[in-house]
């Protein structure tokens, strides 16, 4: 019992009590992953065994699984995926201008902005409130029956902008929420350091609103690269339209899983940089309130 | 000639709803002087403290810094607050920048210091409250301790006319507490006029020119703080000297 007391900075050796302990924890370990393994391997290939063992089988796997047609079809649905790709893109960026502009306009306080609150909220009631579709239909097919002189007739303008004018409903609403969630006292320091308020607003208040609500945001974004494929239903050939065009022609649905295949490339990426982002601003929060 | 006191404060009201936290306070701080709000939580030092940098409007009375009327109407409080430093309770650091830029930030966009220039001036700052090796850090990686000294340093970099401290040690532990109200101090010597909300007698004693006891939104007495802490005429200040007394806090 006389160990000698390490000076500060020298690691003191695990004991021997330390050390049977973590041996313990390693066996432990190791039987959890075995665990694991096993009941997936199971779960997964009963799941399997049911689908291919089924009757229909050989139908599905004709009609939806046909691994040359599949390859034949790619590169026609890949270029309907670039479209998809570059639409999620514009839209993105007039997304992130609208919904910013109607987050500030809804949580501003300034009497002279009251008109503008009352119109970013009528804005967001609405087009939180119609199906997504539906606004693409009206707007693609309503807007050019109007036959208004300088306004485009373009269904890919028109079905983007649809989609641009339903998600930044949404995302103002969440930019709104992590807005409010900055507590009231940050303002005040601000304030007091002789700060005006758009100084406030834009030095303390969205820096600190903003990042907290960028798990969300992603969230968004994943789902705004699916949507961009309703604007099919405008006529316009992206990565859905392309794969129901090829289908037409041969009754054979393995363009569909094609295109299902390519968007999950895409989307499954994404949800994983969104899980550790969600993860890191959640230990860091934690983190300030240990603090 | 008289000499103006940097701030006066004259027969100033505020009420929240039915609640009158001030019922008419008056106040003069000399350049160069401290004053020390003492009394219960409620007795409406905060409040006081707040009025005078305009973060709530006064209902009734009149604030004067340097003579000049902040209560009209007319007057944009961030011109006001620009001479004022404030240092509040849970410090208020901005958790999503640097020791540093939470010092530049009211220099360079309120006072329009280029960078280079407020930087070098904040990082005088911190080596002269020792903390130099704190700028690049962010305020969570700090103690509750070092971080009240970054806002008090925050506050300083902009060359106030006037500091306000409201129960800047109420949310320290009493080590830390230490840090903290030794660097006030070295602002009283180097001549720093302030007006101070603390529940610290001891340091109450130490650093005031003038101790005013507050009750009820009211100051009920007033004077050298050996004569208010140490011989109250007032009952009520007795009575609340005592309470803190047995608390364990004088």
């Amino acid at each position: 019992m006389s160990r000698p007391a390490p000076g500060p900075g020298t690691p003191r050796p695990p004991s021997a009590e330390e050390l049977r302990r973590r041996g313990v924890r390693r066996r432990q370990a190791r039987k959890r992953a075995a665990i694991a393994a096993t009941s997936s391997v199971l779960v997964l290939g009963a799941l399997v065994a049911v689908v291919v063992t089924s009757p229909g089988w050989p139908v599905v796997q004709q009609t939806f699984f046909d691994l040359a047609y599949g390859r034949e079809v790619l590169p026609k649905v890949f270029d309907g995926l670039l479209l998809n790709i570059r639409l999620t893109i514009v839209a993105s960026v007039s997304i992130a201008i609208l919904g910013m502009a109607l987050a500030l306009a809804r949580t501003s306080t300034a009497p002279a902005l009251a008109p503008m609150r009352i119109l970013a909220t009528g804005y967001v009631d609405l087009f939180r409130g119609v199906p997504t579709l539906l606004v693409i239909l009206l707007i693609g097919f309503g807007v050019p029956a109007l036959g208004l002189a300088g306004v485009t007739s373009s269904v890919v303008i028109l079905g983007t902008t649809a989609v641009v004018l339903t998600y930044s409903a949404y995302v103002a609403e969440v930019l709104r929420s992590g807005i409010l969630s900055v507590h009231p006292s940050q303002g005040a320091a601000a304030r007091s350091l002789g700060l005006s308020a758009g100084q406030t607003l834009r030095y303390v208040i969205l820096p600190q609103g903003v990042r907290r609500v960028v798990p969300p945001l992603l969230n968004d974004f994943v789902s705004l690269l699916k949507d961009t494929g309703l604007i099919s239903v405008l006529g316009v050939v992206d990565a859905i339209r392309a794969a129901q065009i090829e289908s037409s022609k041969t009754f054979n649905y393995t363009p569909y899983v094609v295109a299902a295949a390519l968007f999950l490339l895409l989307t499954i990426p994404l949800t994983r940089v969104t899980d550790r982002f969600m993860l890191r601003s959640i230990q860091r929060q934690n983190a300030q309130v240990g603090g | 000639m008289s000499v103006e006191p940097v701030l006066s404060v004259h027969d100033v009201v505020k009420s929240f709803g039915a609640e009158q936290v001030l019922r008419g306070v008056s106040l003069e701080v000399p350049e160069h002087t401290v004053t020390v709000l003492i009394g219960a939580s409620g007795s409406g030092k905060s409040t006081l403290l707040r009025c005078v940098n305009l973060l709530t409007p006064v209902d009734d009375g009149v604030i004067r810094l340097d003579g000049w009327d902040i209560t009209d109407p007319e007057v944009d409080p961030d011109q006001v607050r620009r001479q004022i430093g404030m240092v509040f309770q849970s410090f208020n650091l901005f958790p999503h920048l640097s020791v540093l830029d939470n010092i530049t930030l009211s220099p360079r966009k309120v006072h329009k210091a280029d960078r280079a220039q407020a930087e070098a001036a904040g990082l005088e700052l911190l080596a002269r409250f020792g903390l130099a090796d704190k700028a690049r850090q962010y305020p969570d990686r700090l103690s509750g301790g070092q971080q009240q000294r970054v806002a008090i340093v925050r506050s300083l970099a902009v060359a106030p006319r006037l500091m306000l401290m409201d129960e800047v040690t109420s949310a320290l532990d009493p080590v830390l507490v230490n840090e903290v109200l030794a660097t006030v101090r070295d602002l009283k010597a180097e001549g720093m006029t302030m007006v101070i909300a603390t529940h610290e007698m001891g340091f109450a004693a130490q650093v005031a020119d003038e101790v005013c006891f507050l009750e009820s939104g009211t100051i009920r007495e007033r004077g050298a703080p050996e004569q208010v802490l140490h011989d109250p005429q007032e009952p009520a200040t007795r009575d609340f000297l005592r309470r803190v007394h047995e608390a364990g806090r004088l």
